[in-house]
């Protein structure tokens, strides 16, 4: 059973509607790139889309800082942005806090850590 | 009154990088005045990624990329003034600053760099119907809110205007619970780039509007409902289009207006298309040794170009500063025609400039499969085709500095769209 997904390519400000036939997981044709780049974004995206998580985390004993900004180390998994935060929420850290720490280690078993994007 | 080689107005990514760049020609007594009490300027507020993928080949979030250049500044031993604010600059370029800790105090500057940034424009800029009751933000006061004082500005949530920064704040609200409702956009097409749109927007399914205004505001106290219409060709609201949506928060990301109080107050000639300095290619304003770069020039969509023309600022006052800057026997305008809207510089002496010169330039309508050409008097020197531009995405040409030498005669630079 054939499904379509309908994707923007990202890649350039040309934003190609890019869609992509599917038979489950396996991808049957890929129409309306103008280039070759919209191809592999558009592979990517429904075989295995994953987008960088950032937010910030409250942070005491800071004398400047109220809030510490952080980010997942690498990318993960696209279905896991909200699982990332429901980790991170009640996530507090201690002053002093430097670019690169590892606030939340693994999160969500994903082998990603969340790591500290600002000093406080 | 104290003297400085070097005053730099604004710790930002541009302040920054040009009292980075200025100190390595060798312009060491320089000072950075910054009214926050923290160096890095708005990008201390941009926890989001996406910055330095030119400058450093990776991909980092705004307080990495601010640190990034406030280290460098650490490490050569820059001076840095915070809190402090610069309250006037003179044709002398006498700075004169106030701060807590020295009050009111002047410095005689040899050169002077306008690194001041800019501000978002307000409500009432955009003369939206209605009362003014509380739930009403900038995106950017939002996301100080939000990323800096961990405070969420409302919970049911509604935004006009498509640029970067409204559609960063979407997801950010998205993210900390709250729930957009729609990016309502007044043109035809997003002023924000394509990946926002998909990774802001779309992932999470919020709806952009396009060519739709807020025709009103209700609610007294707090905001209770916006009314969303669809506007025609004029850019008017098309009456009986409007759609009631209720929600506590409207935030506006509307444009961004180049920071120039000091500058007009110096005597500094500001362009009516970017309301920044008018500058040549060294950066240089019409007040010999003053100088501008970042978003006080023009706003940019990308911190990188920013440390690039901040850069070639702090090398160009390390020049004058030294004495070492060409004199200029011949200067031509550069002309911006057939839909380019303005070009950053907008004039260039061939004596002056490096072997290359990066000219900006913003277009002011989509376009699709036009050329971009470069003439320097009769002469077509560029000629390249883009399959799209828009407004929202900032483009560029180099010219060589042999384009102009070998063209003696030639009375201006000309930066056009063609259809063929």
């Amino acid at each position: 059973m054939a499904q379509e997904r309908e994707l923007t390519c990202i890649n350039c400000p040309l934003g190609c509607a890019v869609l992509v036939q599917m038979d489950g997981d396996k991808i049957l044709s890929i129409s309306g790139n103008t280039c070759k780049r919209g191809e592999t974004y558009a592979r990517m995206e429904v075989t295995n889309p994953t987008r960088m998580v950032t937010t910030s985390v409250p942070v005491d004993g800071s004398d400047s800082e109220r809030m510490v900004s952080v980010k997942t180390a690498t990318a993960v998994p696209k279905d896991l942005i909200f699982g990332v935060m429901d980790a991170l929420s009640g996530v507090r850290v201690t002053a002093p806090v430097s670019i690169g720490d590892v606030v939340l280690a693994n999160v969500c078993d994903t082998g990603v850590d969340i790591v500290a994007t600002r000093n406080a | 009154m104290d003297t400085r080689d070097l005053v730099v107005i604004g710790g930002g990514p541009a302040g920054l990088a040009a009292a980075i760049s200025a100190y390595e020609q060798g312009c060491t007594d320089v000072v950075v005045l910054e009214r926050d009490v923290q160096l890095g300027g708005i990008l201390n507020q941009c926890i989001h990624n996406g910055f330095g993928l030119h400058t450093f080949k990776e991909e980092l979030t705004g307080p990495e990329y601010a640190a990034r250049y406030v280290d460098r500044a650490r490490e050569l031993g820059i001076a840095c003034e915070l809190g402090t604010m610069v309250v006037d600059v003179s044709t002398d370029r006498v700075v004169t600053a106030v701060s807590p800790q020295r009050g009111v105090f002047s410095i005689q500057a040899g050169a002077v760099i306008l690194a001041m940034g800019c501000r978002e424009r307000p409500r009432g800029a955009l003369g939206i119907p209605g009362f003014r009751p509380a739930g009403i933000y900038s995106a950017g006061t939002a996301q100080r809110l939000v990323n800096i004082e961990g405070q969420m500005p409302g919970r049911e949530v509604v935004i006009l205007g498509s640029g970067d920064i409204g559609l960063i704040m979407a997801r950010r609200m998205t993210l900390e619970g709250a729930h957009v409702a729609c990016v309502a956009e007044l043109m035809p097409y997003s002023g924000g780039l394509k990946r926002n749109i998909v990774q802001c927007l779309d992932d999470f399914g919020i709806p952009l509007l396009l060519s739709h205004t807020i025709s009103r505001i209700e609610g007294k106290r707090r905001v209770e409902a916006v009314w969303v219409s669809e506007v025609g060709a004029d850019l008017k609201p098309i009456p009986g289009t409007e759609v009631r949506y209720p929600c506590d928060t409207l935030l506006l990301s509307v444009g961004l207006l180049p920071e120039n109080e000091l500058s007009r107050a110096a005597g500094v000639e500001l362009s009516a298309v970017t309301r920044g300095p008018v500058v040549n290619e060294s950066l240089q304003t019409n007040i010999p040794g003053v100088f501008a770069c970042g978003n006080v020039l023009h706003v940019h969509d990308l911190v990188d170009y920013v440390s690039q023309e901040a850069a070639l600022a702090g090398e160009c006052a390390a020049r004058y500063v030294a004495g070492t800057m060409a004199s200029a026997v011949r200067e031509v305008p550069v002309v911006a025609q057939g839909g380019v809207r303005y070009t950053v510089p907008s004039c260039v002496s061939a004596d002056r400039m490096d072997e290359r010169l990066v000219v900006r330039f913003r277009v002011g309508n989509v376009y699709r499969d036009k050329y971009v050409s470069v003439y320097v008097g009769d002469d077509r020197i560029i000629h390249r085709k883009k399959r799209v531009m828009a407004p929202g995405e900032m483009e560029e040409v180099v010219i060589k500095k042999t384009d102009l030498t070998s063209r003696p005669d030639a009375d201006r630079i000309v930066v056009t769209l063609e259809e063929e």
